[in-house]
């Protein structure tokens, strides 16, 4: 558990960067940084980071961030680790990267990165489109939400990144959301605490991108864990843990605050809703099938 | 100083080098003709006879990103590779290029699909000359080993800190053995000392590679380009200390046979070797016909290239690469002449694309042919056969 009380006052997101009025991944990696502390180095593709993080020769960030290409995030972290292993030198490699860099460009590098085991915290902060190059649908852009290359809205269900990366039997993985930021945080310390690979998938709405008023962004955050379309979890050792908040309501709660999802029509709002509850359902399943794994380091 | 005689193949002279340098981080995904060099680094690394963490990638990309990373955190980086995984790497080239980080890469050069086709063509490592990369290209396995050494030594300089590509030719230098005399772990830490520029400070820290303004940009630029040029000084003095230290000695170029001839071979890599060996047989014949082998690609010598040609006729250049229609070498000879006092003319001969053998047979029969006609006025690009 985090409490506030042991939260630093240390700041290694500063002031003054130039994200947008109530961005979400501001949010999600200033506390991911209190709990990591400042012996942590930040791997980083293109994206809204890498962009509001200052242009030379200014810094948004308290700790080292090298910048590495599109989709090459894993891979520099894992030279960088090697070095490190074989120097002897001992600093937190976290990749920082978005739903683009992760589940799209890089998503080979990701993997490979996964099935080695290598000994890095993944964070992929999820604003469910490119944002920084002006709104355009990634494969983890939900299902009816308009974007600039889907002006109708998309047609395709969302990745189900968590689970792809689950599924590579890697020491840890928690999907966590601005929402809930001391669930997010404990989550962050946990997997600051293990060794090999941790990914960490957190749900960072967008106002520009999603259409909402900038006030709304920690709301946003609970509505989408609430309705069941963002569910939190865990895995760690083969065990997947299910974390219910609240009683559920409708995904129309979510989906109405939202400029993108506004052209969905009555029909689609019932099929995401159906989509949504078997998703869970399929959760559950998993959760009931690995409550009695057993799986040694 | 004493040497082991080893019979090598030039990839296992490679990995020799690698090991001799006490490469500490390797990242290399496996395509033919690279693939026994990679596993002879990982079987020198299982038996504990080299110190390195081996990056298993998912793709050549992610082998020289990993390299990059590598560098970054302080550890002296290796990767191999040819043609395709070349090709699927540019961005990662440039990165590295533009990034000052001193990897060392061999490229075992290999003609790029379509058709697929394993054999050796220089195209995919000149295709690459635009990359920050210094390029330098070898024509035995003797020459690959001691490359190998000297990249790491011109790469780390201070003066330089660019990335090298230590080119041969895939199957004919790659799977060919030779006597290769293997030097002393001792002397070669004595010529090459270790690695240690770790360039993150959490005490102090920093932004690398984020965004520039034009201005900055243009700054970058030029302090790359100062290092570039900077580079071929360093090339020579590492050429130097290491021919008193190992008594073999190298250069931006290589002038063979007659030093003052009517007419000039230009090549590189085993073309160069054959183009070696027709040159004996002129030789002999009394043919008056040298040959220049351009090793060092990036920086392109240019004045030692002009300084060499002086008073001869005419330049033959056999260019085992393609640019649309005219082989990469002659535009990159051709260039450096342009403003030199003394401009001999180009005869352009395109050999052994896709691994076509070039026998020194043809060559000695094309130069015949060429001697005869050298008052002529060069007819553009010729296609050279190559009969076994």
């Amino acid at each position: 558990m985090v409490t506030i009380n042991e939260l630093t006052d240390d700041e290694f997101l500063l002031k003054g960067n130039s994200a947008c009025a109530g961005c979400g991944a501001t949010m999600a990696i200033r506390w991911v940084l209190k709990i990591l502390g400042k012996d942590t180095v930040l791997v980083m593709p293109a994206g809204c980071v890498s962009v509001f993080q200052g242009m030379f020769p200014a810094s948004a960030f308290g700790v080292p961030v090298v910048d590495s290409s599109f989709g090459a995030q894993s891979s520099f972290a894992a030279g960088l680790i090697a070095a490190y292993k074989i120097k002897g030198r001992r600093l937190k490699v976290v990749t920082l990267a978005g739903d683009g860099g992760t589940a799209d460009i890089g998503l080979h590098a990701v993997s490979a990165a996964a099935e080695r085991g290598d000994d890095v915290l993944y964070i992929c902060y999820d604003n469910e489109a490119y944002m920084n190059t002006g709104v355009q649908r990634s494969s983890l852009t939900p299902y009816g939400a308009k974007t600039g290359t889907d002006p109708k809205g998309k047609l395709e269900w969302k990745k189900n990144l968590p689970l792809i990366m689950a599924a590579h039997n890697v020491t840890y993985v928690a999907t966590a959301s601005v929402g809930y930021p001391f669930d997010l945080m404990r989550k962050v310390k946990k997997a600051a605490s293990l060794s090999g690979f941790r990914y960490i998938h957190i749900l960072t709405p967008c106002p520009p991108g999603w259409g909402f008023s900038e006030n709304l962004t920690a709301e946003l955050g609970r509505l989408a864990v609430r309705c069941g379309i963002f569910p939190l979890f865990e895995v760690e050792g083969g065990k997947l843990t299910l974390h219910k908040v609240g009683s559920r309501i409708p995904v129309r709660k979510y989906l109405e605050l939202q400029k993108r999802f506004e052209d969905l029509t009555e029909d689609q709002i019932q099929y995401i809703q159906k989509r949504v509850d078997e998703d869970l359902r399929y959760l559950e399943i998993i959760e009931k099938v690995t409550s009695e794994v057993k799986r040694d380091g | 100083m004493v040497e082991q005689v080893e019979v090598l193949t030039g990839n296992a002279a490679a990995a020799y080098g690698v090991k001799l340098s006490r490469a500490q981080v390797i990242a290399a995904y496996p395509i033919t003709p690279q693939t026994t060099l990679v596993e002879r680094i990982a079987e020198f690394i299982a038996k504990g006879e080299l110190k390195a963490e081996y990056i298993k990638v998912e793709s050549e990309h992610s082998a020289l990103a990993a390299c990059i990373g590598a560098s970054l955190g302080g550890a002296r980086a290796f990767t191999a590779t040819s043609a395709q995984g070349l090709l699927l790497m540019q961005e990662m080239l440039f990165w590295a290029g533009y990034g000052r980080t001193p990897v060392v890469m061999a490229v075992v050069t290999r003609a790029i699909a379509p058709p697929w086709n394993m054999w050796s063509e220089h195209t995919d490592a000149l295709a690459q000359r635009d990359t920050g990369w210094i390029q330098i290209f070898c024509h035995n396995n003797q020459e690959v080993l001691d490359t190998i050494i000297q990249a790491y030594k011109i790469s780390e300089d201070k003066r330089v800190m660019l990335p090298v590509m230590v080119c041969f030719d895939g199957f004919e230098i790659s799977h060919t053995a030779e006597n290769v005399l293997v030097p002393e772990q001792s002397d070669v830490d004595s010529f090459l000392p270790p690695y240690n520029n770790d360039l993150i400070d959490v005490e102090k820290p920093k932004l690398l590679w984020n965004g520039v303004y034009p201005e900055d940009a243009f700054k970058f630029r030029f302090i790359f380009y100062e290092a570039a040029q900077r580079s071929l000084s360093v090339v020579e003095e590492v050429h130097y200390d290491f021919y008193s230290r190992f008594g073999r000695r190298y250069g931006a170029i290589e002038i063979y046979g007659e030093c003052e001839p009517k007419v000039f071979l230009v090549a590189m890599g085993s073309v160069a070797s054959s183009a070696k060996a027709a040159v004996d047989v002129l030789n002999r014949e009394g043919y008056p016909v040298g040959l220049i082998r351009i090793r060092l690609f990036r920086p392109f010598p240019t004045f030692e290239l002009q300084r060499a040609v002086e008073g001869a006729e005419a330049l033959v250049i056999l260019d085992r690469s393609l640019s649309f229609t005219r082989g990469i070498l002659s535009t990159e000879v051709a260039g450096a002449l342009y403003n030199a006092k003394w401009r001999p003319k180009i005869f352009e001969y395109i050999v052994g694309l896709g691994g076509a053998v070039v026998s020194h047979k043809s060559l000695v029969e094309a130069v015949k042919h060429l001697l005869a006609r050298v008052d002529e006025k060069p007819k553009g690009v010729v296609w050279l056969k190559s009969e076994g």
